[in-house]
């Protein structure tokens, strides 16, 4: 198999916007110096934490343990380096995800599910570390009108650079969900890359549960007009934990739709939640419709979120452009309101998360997800009544 | 029958400065079927007055008692109050994310009961009690006071006071912010309430605008912590056309 030609690099096609918030993609490692920290894009981020995430020198060749459950007519295959860069939506943003490339000697994993693909079985992945540092490039090819639940799934323990591509084709409809399902102490840093193709309709699922440190780009772009992206995201973050979603949302398409909603809980001291949500309206995308929203419920003293919506128009023929972003306590008036009705303290609080977090899961889709999602709001809940059972 | 009653109560507020003493020695007495107006300026500690008896977390009961119907509020805890049969209607309602309407009624009036109400005439219950307060239906499925605009704030507080029923009520400045169109639709709300007969209303104003549409059978002046002054609703008439000025003055030079 040779380079496939039918999913273009739409990168170079597009005219330049001088924007401090999004760097210029770039294959070149040299483009994506060490971050020291300040730098607009990093600025939130522990980068001593990740500094094994920034090493040209390698490791070139480990991997994370990798487990398929792929339906009838799902593929794998492994592809050299300049295949790997021909396929991919876009170049790497930082040097995290260039690394998560150029390191990964091998190449990339092509994970591809063919025209008018229909299943009842979602298509999993799940990726399994055992304590390395590991360098990986993902790419999910969705061809024309296909139907898919792609399940991606990180677990145990890791210190992670990501590269995933997701490439869906025209028409299609794709339900993509990834779980960052990591043991305390992972670190996990990338950028995931999503091209809606005309009419084509993405749902993406992020649950960052785990782990020391979850810095992922996620960044989407269009093939074409009337595609429709909806990212939502769900995040827990527990004591000295770090999580942060970086969205971009690049409508250069007219007639496309963005829906963003991210919401996490924190508790513990030095949870730290960061989310930026980028989107750039470009000339050309007249008509767009676009919205983000990040909601934050600090449950403890001693935890911190970032939250940071920009919204960037090159254009006034739009149908719609929005956002909001609210960080609250999860504060003794609202349960004093609850309660004042009758309804019991534990209740009350279970109400109230619940409800803050139903919002994300119920649009998850697959039920087994969906149940491991609220079993993770009742563990919360537990950690938390056992913390203050313990104050 | 339900009968509240307030005896030398004492209550802080506690700020970052520490406590400070609000309330310095509340007496009075709600029968069944009397609705007490409890009239004064601001800062006159009317509001501390309804959030000590609820058991708001900024306020303590220093001193004093509170009973509905013999049993003693002040050593409940908030929930506990509410199932004692006391309802306070805030002036500022809570927002709760993602907590819709229905559940939250639905999980009010189960905690209250007992046991969940009846699945069909719930159901009516609610949508009557809405359509009473001209709140539509789709109002159930919005998150509890998340975007709702003053009035619709209000009249919910008096939509949950029809459905939860209880036996005593304080209304915490229901009627601030609201105009007049609105400010009929909850007193008639509170009217119909107070129909029953046997509840003890306690209606906390700055104004005697709802004295218009709601009658009460006292009417009280608080200021400086305390209730300086009681008498039917020519009280309200003479506030009405005078103000506060004479009663803050006397305090000022006591």
């Amino acid at each position: 198999m040779t380079t496939v030609t039918d999913a273009p690099n739409v990168a170079s096609a597009l005219e330049t916007v001088e924007s401090h918030l999004h760097p210029t993609p770039s294959w070149d490692v040299a483009d994506h110096p060490v971050p020291s920290g300040r730098e607009e894009i990093w600025r939130f981020t522990p980068v001593k934490k990740l500094k094994a995430l920034f090493n040209a020198d390698g490791p070139h060749d480990s991997h994370l343990e990798w487990e398929c459950a792929f339906p009838e007519g799902v593929t794998q295959r492994v592809v050299g380096v300049e295949e790997a860069r021909a396929l991919s939506v876009e170049a790497p943003v930082d040097r995290v995800a260039a690394l998560a490339h150029a390191n990964s000697t091998d190449g990339a994993l092509v994970v591809d599910i063919p025209d008018n693909f229909t299943s009842a079985e979602p298509i999993r992945l799940d990726l399994k570390g055992s304590g390395e540092i590991v360098f990986g490039h993902v790419i999910f090819r969705i061809g024309k009108f296909a139907e898919a639940t792609i399940i991606l799934r990180y677990s145990g323990l890791a210190t992670y650079a990501e590269k995933t591509d997701v490439l869906v084709g025209d028409g299609a409809k794709v339900n993509f969900v990834t779980l960052q399902d990591w043991d305390d102490g992972a670190i996990h840093g990338g950028q995931r890359s999503v091209l809606v193709g005309r009419d084509a309709h993405v749902k993406a699922v992020t649950a960052s549960l785990g782990g020391s440190v979850v810095r992922l780009q996620e960044n989407s772009r269009y093939a074409g007009p009337g595609g429709e992206f909806e990212g939502y995201g769900l995040y827990f973050v527990d004591g000295e934990q770090h999580i942060q979603h970086r969205l971009f949302v690049d409508h250069n398409e007219p007639h496309t739709k963005s829906n963003v909603d991210y919401r996490g809980a924190l508790q513990g001291k030095g949870a730290h939640a960061v989310w930026i949500g980028d989107v750039l309206i470009r000339k050309a995308a007249e008509s767009i419709d676009t919205y983000e929203s990040n909601k934050n419920l600090l449950l403890t003293e001693g935890c911190k979120a970032d939250s940071v919506p920009n919204l960037e128009i090159e254009t006034g023929e739009i149908a719609g452009a929005g956002h909001s972003s609210s960080t609250g306590r999860f504060d003794e008036l609202q349960l004093f309101y609850l309660r004042s009705r009758g309804i019991p303290e534990r209740e009350a609080r279970r109400l109230v998360v619940h409800g803050f977090f139903w919002d994300i899961i119920r649009r998850i889709d697959v039920d087994e997800i969906e149940e491991k999602m609220l079993e993770r709001v009742e563990q919360e809940l537990e950690l938390l009544e056992h913390a203050q059972g313990e104050a | 029958m339900s009968t509240l009653v307030i005896t030398d109560l004492r209550a802080n507020v506690l700020t970052e400065d520490g406590p400070k003493e609000i309330l310095k020695g509340v007496n009075l007495t709600i029968k069944p079927g009397e609705i007490h107006a409890i009239m004064g300026p601001n800062g006159s500690g009317k509001s501390t007055l309804a959030y000590a008896i609820a058991g708001h977390p900024k306020y303590e009961i220093t001193s004093g008692s509170v009973t509905l119907d013999g049993v003693e509020l002040s050593e409940l805890s908030v929930d506990e109050r509410a199932k004692a049969g006391l309802y306070l209607a805030m002036q500022y309602p809570v927002e709760v994310p993602g907590v819709s309407v229905s559940n939250f009624l639905r999980t009010a009036k189960t905690a209250l009961d007992g046991e969940a109400p009846k699945v069909r005439t719930w159901v009516k219950d609610v949508e009557k009690a809405l359509a009473n307060l001209q709140l539509d239906k789709s109002f159930a499925a919005r998150s509890v006071n998340e975007g709702f605009s003053g009035g619709e704030k209000k009249r919910h507080e008096i939509a949950q006071l029809q459905l939860l029923n209880p036996k005593a009520a304080i209304l915490d400045e229901t009627d601030s912010g609201l105009d007049i169109d609105a400010l009929k639709v909850v007193a008639e709300g509170v009217n119909q309430y107070a129909a029953a007969g046997d509840k003890a209303v306690a209606l906390i104003t700055h104004y005697t605008r709802i004295l218009r549409y709601i009658e009460p059978t006292y009417v009280h002046v608080f200021v400086g912590g305390q209730i300086v002054e009681s008498g039917g609703k020519e009280l309200g008439e003479k506030l009405e056309a005078e103000g506060y000025e004479q009663y803050v003055s006397a305090i000022a030079n006591a």
